[in-house]
């Protein structure tokens, strides 16, 4: 058991822990958009490789909807890597042997770091939907509080994709001179109303599940139906039809919600299976936080993207993916206008792949190849100034 | 066009770019020519190209480049954002609007290059008169079903389209069989580059 456990984790990041950054204490809580404002703040957060003796080599990573401060490597016990393992290690495209990576969970979230799930120190209870109203530059902020903890003024570079890639935009527009490159990958610069119905659906199914009880439901039986079926139409959203195709074809499973309609179909049991394996790992009210921030999310602020990248020093690289429909490559190339506008340095790149939006976490063959080459430039023109 | 025929295409054009400048190219392929522009004139380049492979070597490359339509791709920039913008085989192959995608380049760039098949080498003009089949040649290598080529011009239809524009050619180069021709290049060159800028800008 031990041997095995030796033998997967020889050739990555190996045993990594979750660390904890505590601010914000009363009365010196952080001021969210809202106006309303928070603290304490806990945030989780893991970081790989080392800081260099000039703190140039820190790279931040972003982590999607339903990601978490674990990126990398192993923990004790798992059965699986961080969600982002195949990127970022030794010799890997986010190479921990030249770079200092450093990846937290939201605020909001539920994994470690303060969401709704939280004890709300005043009343000694979970917060549930007493939280406060969190929106996509309120987790940025919190982000920039860990970077100022870990010592390090400006970063390498700022990677993400989906969420993960709205705050890279949001880095951009609120901290322009602590970043010297971004990676958006699979991203929007405000969502549709296509993305805010789907995301819309999720909520509804979360809301209307008795137990959800307004949101506290701490104490009692989850809202595990709501919960699932709105992760049941994220996954929709996150595949394309050709993946699915591929992956299930019409192939008959054993889905005994199907009774009488007979056995049902392959794609149903993956549906049903993602849903509830998800209600183990994530807190609905958490789901409906942050689904809201990033529907709400405007990176232009209301006025247009290249008016808030003017002066932008950043090298910026965008990438999409051809079958992504959930954020289509067009919004890609919206931010790409923008920064052309705006007389930012860019690359963009529309890979050919059929996986959908879950592209940006499976195209990795392709993805690192990029990623190295343009970090790779990036560092040299850091050393060059 | 061989590689050594582009190589020595490439000495020229890179001997008109200020050191320095900035520069777009347009369908800029696997980024050869810009590479060589960063490395020996210290440009900053950005290049534009719609092939998968080629963009992707491009990145591998260093270089700032988009996956984007070149008919497109100019609208989004500010007037005289480039120093320069090049054309190097592109305005014929990939350009669907050439007259437009021109007279964008001139709005967004102080000056532009053109590189181009010349259509009107006596070979091409042999092989219509005499044989009556659309010209193959050392710069117009493709047979009609499988040439990425969408327009054919000669030298002359490109210096009397400058003149209908307003546009001021201040550089040109051409480039025969065995190297750079200046004797009836209309006749002779396979291959053409233009430095060309907007009339009144070139009078001062």
């Amino acid at each position: 058991m031990l041997q095995e456990a030796n033998a997967v984790t020889k050739d990555g990041l190996g045993l990594v822990v979750t660390k904890e950054f505590k601010f914000a204490e009363p009365p010196g809580e952080l001021p969210l958009d809202c106006g309303e404002k928070l603290g304490p703040i806990t945030v989780a957060y893991e970081t790989y490789g080392e800081l260099n003796r000039e703190k140039s080599n820190a790279i931040l990573v972003l982590h999607a909807f339903s990601g978490d401060a674990h990126a990398a490597g192993w923990h004790e016990g798992d059965s699986k890597p961080g969600w982002w393992d195949e990127m970022i290690g030794p010799g890997k495209a986010f190479d921990t042997d030249r770079y200092f990576v450093i990846c937290s969970n939201v605020l909001g979230g539920c994994k470690g770091t303060t969401g709704p799930s939280s004890v709300d120190r005043a009343t000694g209870k979970p917060y549930g939907i007493d939280f406060p109203l969190v929106t996509i530059p309120d987790m940025v902020q919190v982000q920039a509080r860990l970077v100022d903890h870990l010592g390090i003024g400006r970063l390498l570079s700022v990677a993400g994709g989906s969420m993960g890639g709205q705050q890279v935009l949001e880095w951009l527009v609120s901290f322009p001179e602590r970043v010297q490159s971004a990676l958006v990958i699979a991203t929007a610069a405000k969502h549709s109303p296509q993305q805010i119905a789907f995301n819309e659906v999720g909520r509804e199914a979360i809301m209307s599940d008795p137990n959800w009880n307004n949101g506290q439901y701490y104490d009692g039986e989850q809202p595990v139906r709501g919960l699932s079926i709105a992760r049941m139409v994220g996954h929709i959203t996150y595949m394309s039809d050709a993946s699915m195709a591929e992956k299930f074809g019409r192939r008959t499973g054993g889905n005994g919600h199907a009774r009488p309609f007979g056995r049902g179909f392959e794609v149903e049991d993956y549906l049903h299976h993602k849903g509830l394996t998800f209600v183990d790992r994530f807190d609905a009210n958490s789901y409906l936080y942050i689904t809201r921030a990033i529907d709400d999310y405007d990176a232009g602020k209301g006025g247009t993207l290249a008016a808030a990248f003017k002066g932008l020093e950043a090298r910026v690289f965008v990438i999409s993916f051809k079958s992504d429909w959930l954020y289509p490559s067009y919004q890609s190339a919206d931010i790409v206008r923008a920064c052309k506008k705006a007389g930012v340095d860019v690359s963009y790149y529309d890979v050919s792949s059929t996986y959908g939006h879950d592209a940006f976490l499976l195209e990795v063959e392709e993805q690192s190849v990029l990623i190295t080459s343009f970090l790779r430039k990036v560092t040299e023109e850091g050393e060059g100034i | 066009m061989t590689s050594d025929h582009g190589t020595i295409a490439h000495n020229a054009v890179i001997g008109w770019v200020e050191p320095g400048s900035s520069v777009l190219e347009l369908g800029c392929g696997a980024g050869d020519l810009l590479a060589r522009l960063v490395k020996e004139r210290s440009v900053k380049a950005q290049g534009i190209e719609i092939d998968d492979g080629a963009v992707f070597a491009c990145i591998e490359k260093g270089l700032n480049v988009l996956h984007e339509d070149v008919d497109e791709a100019l609208h989004d920039y500010g007037d005289q954002t480039f120093d320069y913008v090049i054309f190097d085989q592109s305005l014929q192959r990939v350009v669907r609007q050439p007259d437009l995608v021109l007279q964008e380049a001139l709005r967004v760039s102080r000056k532009v290059i053109v590189g181009f098949s010349n259509f009107a080498h006596y070979r091409a003009r042999g092989q219509i008169l005499l044989r009556g089949r659309t010209p193959v040649t050392r710069s117009l290598p493709f047979a009609w079903h499988d040439t990425p080529n969408l327009h054919f011009l000669s030298i002359c239809d490109f210096r009397d389209y400058c003149d209908s524009r307003g546009m001021a050619i201040e550089q040109s180069v051409f480039f025969g069989s065995k190297g750079i021709t200046r004797v009836a290049p209309n006749l002779t060159a396979l291959t053409a580059f233009f430095l060309i800028s907007k009339f009144y800008e070139a009078c001062g």
